[in-house]
């Protein structure tokens, strides 16, 4: 199964390469580092709110896991920065990824 | 390394009509070739055309369209840096010798598909350019202690020297309350405080130092280039409040033309958006870090268009492939002292900075009377 595979499922995964252990992203089958291939871990990670904005009523926060992943994802209640979050929803909607937080 | 010179520029009007991209390319390069009639079309060896349009063989087009058979024909994409990328391909074809004279022109049309990089996913479902924006926005004002009627000031200068560029796609002036009133697109970011896509082409041609001195009394000399790509997706930026990408290209550029950016008289600055402008003044040098605004603001108030004098980005429009060469054409002009209403006194040197994608990616050039 690949990223985006597990990803239309609702489920968020880890891309880490199986020789030196990298965490890869974007993610993709092959480590940017040793080229070797990468494995997904699955489970509830945790993530740190770098910065925000807002637009309209939802807010728009670039989440960092693991000094190694950031993403922007989606948040309805009020973000603060530094603040500890976890993926509640995600998805593909036409090919594009979706992530919303609490 | 030989030197390679500007010779000859020409530009279309930035407008919101609707045109063929072919159509483009060859407004601006048929109004070079009238301004520059002893260009002897036979001695152009490469003809780059800049453009994020999807249209294919718009190179080998263009060359028909204008009457050049050219050894060398291609077209070069890099989203917003396009322009002076192609640039930089023109200059490397003369200093290796392959070419002697390269005709570089750029075009866009206002829907360009090079607006949004679909390919970014980890930016989600907001991958419009708004909200790599609003996040830039919002930690450089909170890290320095920025307020958005001081960021407004970007837009209210560059409004007001677009005024004077005839060229271009704004032809207003705007108060800052003008700019707070404007629709609300974020939390962070107002409609005014953004460059508008449009539709527009520029272009120029670059030749060897013997065929330059031929043609012009006066070529402006390209004497510095750096270039540097740290990304292509926007959260792999290290920083938000200042641009990594133009600092290293900066330093490589001035290290070339070997001088200090204190000797830089004039500037165009990448000001996609209104935070664009002082986060590029800081990251190239021109000033401490957090002090871009302050240096905006007097700039502004003593009427000095040291920066961005044809309106940048924002009053000018964005036409993405052809606006990296339409900066180096203002750069051109202002060396020449044909820059009109908008002339600097005296500049003997002069700074490109075009940027791509969030500043993942920035070309920086030097150019010398």
């Amino acid at each position: 199964m690949s990223f985006e595979d597990e990803l239309s499922k609702g489920q968020f995964c880890i891309p880490e390469c199986m020789a030196c252990k990298k965490v890869v992203w974007p993610p993709s089958e092959f480590c940017d580092n040793c080229n070797e291939k990468t494995l997904l871990k699955k489970g509830e990670f945790e993530g740190k709110i770098i910065e925000f904005s807002k637009q309209n009523e939802d807010y728009f926060c670039m989440v960092d896991f693991f000094n190694s992943i950031r993403l922007i994802a989606k948040m309805t209640s009020s973000p603060k920065k530094d603040q500890i979050v976890k993926i509640s929803k995600c998805g593909m909607s036409d090919g594009n990824y979706f992530f919303h937080i609490i | 390394m030989s030197k390679v010179g500007i010779i000859a520029y020409g530009t279309s009007p930035f407008t919101k009509e609707d045109h063929k991209i072919e159509s483009m390319l060859h407004k601006s390069t048929n109004d070079l070739f009238q301004k520059n009639f002893n260009i002897n079309k036979k001695e152009i060896d490469a003809v780059l055309v800049s453009t994020n349009n999807n249209s294919k063989y718009l190179s080998p087009i263009l060359s028909e369209m204008v009457g050049i058979q050219p050894k060398i024909a291609h077209s070069i994409e890099s989203l917003c840096n396009s322009g002076t990328n192609s640039i930089v391909s023109a200059f490397s074809y003369i200093s290796s010798g392959l070419a002697d004279m390269v005709l570089v022109s750029g075009a866009e049309r206002y829907d360009s598909p090079g607006q949004i990089l679909e390919w970014d996913n980890s930016r989600g479902e907001f991958k419009h350019p708004i909200f790599w924006a609003s996040i830039f926005s919002k930690s450089y004002k909170q890290k320095y202690g920025i307020s958005d009627e001081q960021l407004a000031i970007v837009s209210v200068k560059n409004y007001k020297q677009a005024k004077e560029n005839p060229n271009a796609l704004s032809k207003k002036t705007y108060t800052v309350e003008d700019i707070m009133n404007s629709k609300k697109l974020t939390d962070d970011l107002r409609l005014l405080n953004c460059s508008r896509p449009c539709t527009g082409s520029a272009s120029i041609i670059l030749a060897s130092e013997e065929i330059a001195k031929k043609y012009t009394d006066i070529p402006i000399w390209i004497t510095g280039i750096g270039q540097k790509t740290t990304s292509a997706g926007f959260t792999k930026n290290t920083t938000l409040s200042s641009m990594e990408s133009t600092k290293l290209a900066g330093e490589a550029a001035l290290k070339m033309a070997n001088c200090n950016i204190s000797e830089i008289d004039v500037a165009e600055v990448h000001d996609a958006f209104a935070v664009c402008e002082p986060m590029a003044l800081e990251s190239l040098g021109f000033i401490n870090p957090g002090e871009g605004i302050n240096m905006i603001k007097k700039l502004h108030e003593t009427n000095n268009f040291m920066i961005n004098p044809r309106g940048g980005l924002i009053g000018s429009g964005h036409p993405l492939g052809a606006t990296g060469i339409s900066q180096t054409i203002e750069i051109v002009q202002q060396l020449q002292k044909t820059a009109e209403n908008r002339q600097t006194n005296n500049p003997k040197m002069g700074l490109i900075h075009n940027m791509s994608a969030a500043a993942t990616s920035s070309t920086v050039l030097v150019l010398e009377k």
